[in-house]
């Protein structure tokens, strides 16, 4: 299979990035190291190529009523400029995949973000169940560059590539205006627990965009930072990622995410979800932990204590912030409150773990 | 430039035998491949080892690999400080990075010679 590459391949490759294949796409994973970069969010800024993501416009007189069926969120109470993380689910209520939903600032129109990994099925989603609405479903994941400026000397470093008012623009929040010198949006959103943003311009305009904010940010310390930061850096924030603590097999509810549903509408899953609600849940939930080991928690590590299986290891990182290796994992009920002893198992020897509430990071603002 | 009087295995270990003693160790391309160590296991003294086989683990922020044995025999000998000083492995992969000493019964037929290695590495991605 070839690997996609973003419109800014060659540029990491000048940078000295490590390239790997992610969800298809050849995709930079570090430039000088993992720990590194990730203290590089967290005390200044790093720049990430997002080209990977799934960007898809939906537009149309039928737009809202449409969204309302095919995710969580309720688009009713998302005001132009607005955006809401949300959840496609199938019938069953299990997660096909997380999104954020934006409402664009002139009212007139809807963006979507989505996970690299889920795009085609996403698309397909959209497209079956847009048959049945006045809509179009616009993949422009290959007209469009997704460029990251991630941690808190963000705003400072993109006020000086762009006219949009960036003091007055709040979390979660857009704007579309002259970015560069280009008509493009930024959005005040980031999957590292820091502020930041996430910017949208065309490919033609990747490059010159990535040079010139890494030129403006040269004097506050400005670097890019690869995937294998990022993954570490929204663990830390607790931030959920697909084919980890959220899949297929997995709902929101258990996951934590039930503030991403909103029962005001008629959404693929409500029903199933509603039964699960009506049982009293499904009887494990999704917690954080931390551990004194200096193992490293990986994915699929059973979770144990009083010498039975409670559950799995969904993510794991040894976390530069905290200063101590953690997780996330899936445990029966009477495991999930903080401060419960567990253990997490590698091949037969168990290292001791403390369940403790996410996020483990909260930035101070 | 890697040392001339060690062999090597395409998994990016090495082994430099002396006496009939091997001195073994993972090379600067491995150390440079994984990146942000976290951990290291290593094997106790008395323990046999068997060429071609994993003989310790070691975790970097991303993954958990094997280290694999170029030659068969006793340890002798551990390197003990090493898992609490993995900068070692940054700053001296060759030398005061090595992580065993083994008494050799045999070696693997994969051995290479430091410039095979460096051909071989020549094709790896960088």
């Amino acid at each position: 299979m070839t690997l996609h590459e973003t419109a800014l391949k060659s540029v990491h490759e000048t940078l000295g990035a490590r390239l790997v294949p992610f969800a298809g796409w050849n995709m930079p994973v570090q430039y000088r190291g993992i720990l590194e970069e990730v203290q590089l969010v967290r005390t200044r800024a790093g720049l990430f190529d997002l080209g990977h993501m799934g960007r898809v416009a939906v537009r149309g007189p039928d737009a809202v009523a449409f969204l309302q069926r095919v995710q969580t969120n309720d688009v009713t109470t998302i005001k132009p400029g607005q955006i809401r993380y949300a959840m496609f689910l199938n019938e069953q209520g299990l997660t096909q995949d997380d999104i954020l939903v934006y409402h664009e600032p002139a009212g007139d129109g809807w963006f979507l973000v989505i996970n690299a990994g889920n795009c085609e099925r996403d698309l397909g989603i959209l497209r079956a169940a847009a048959a049945s609405f006045r809509v179009t479903v616009d993949d422009q994941t290959r007209q469009l560059a997704m460029i990251a400026i991630q941690g808190p000397r963000s705003q400072a470093v993109t006020q000086r590539v762009t006219e949009i008012d960036l003091a007055g623009l709040k979390y979660y929040s857009w704007a579309r205006g002259r970015i560069a010198g280009v008509n493009g949006a930024l959005s005040r959103t980031g999957y590292t627990g820091e502020d930041g943003f996430e910017f949208y311009v065309p490919q033609s305009e990747a490059v010159r965009l990535w040079n010139l904010l890494l030129e403006q940010g040269r004097a506050e310390g400005l670097l890019p930072a690869g995937l294998g930061s990022r993954d570490t850096l929204r663990l830390e924030a607790g931030m959920p990622l697909y084919g980890h603590e959220i899949d297929e097999t997995t709902n929101p509810l258990e996951a934590g995410l039930g503030w991403a549903v909103k029962f005001t509408h008629d959404f693929v899953g409500r029903a199933a979800l509603e039964q699960i609600q009506a049982k009293g849940g499904t009887g494990r939930r999704l917690v954080g932990f931390v551990t004194p080991s200096r193992r490293v928690p990986r994915q699929g590590y059973p979770l144990v204590a009083g010498g039975r299986e409670i559950g799995k290891v969904a993510s794991g990182t040894s976390s530069p912030t905290l200063q101590t290796n953690l997780g996330t994992g899936y445990v029966a009920d009477a495991f999930a409150q903080p401060g419960t002893e567990i253990a997490f198992a590698i091949k037969d020897k168990l290292e001791p773990a403390k369940v403790v509430p996410l996020p483990f990071y909260k930035r101070s603002r | 430039m890697r040392p001339k009087d060690c062999k090597y295995l395409k998994s990016h270990e090495w082994c430099r035998i002396e006496g009939g003693i091997a001195t073994l160790g993972i090379t600067d391309y491995a150390v440079a491949h994984l990146s942000d160590l976290v951990f290291l296991d290593l094997p106790s003294q008395g323990k046999k080892v068997t060429a071609g086989e994993s003989y310790a683990e070691i975790e970097s922020v991303k993954a958990v690999s094997d280290i694999y044995s170029p030659v068969s025999g006793e340890i002798v000998d551990v390197n003990r400080g090493l898992p609490d000083d993995l900068d070692q492995l940054k700053n001296d992969p060759f030398g005061k990075g090595w992580m065993i000493k083994v008494k050799v019964t045999a070696e693997s037929p994969e051995l290479m010679t430091a410039a095979a290695y460096e051909a071989y590495v020549a094709t790896q991605p960088e």
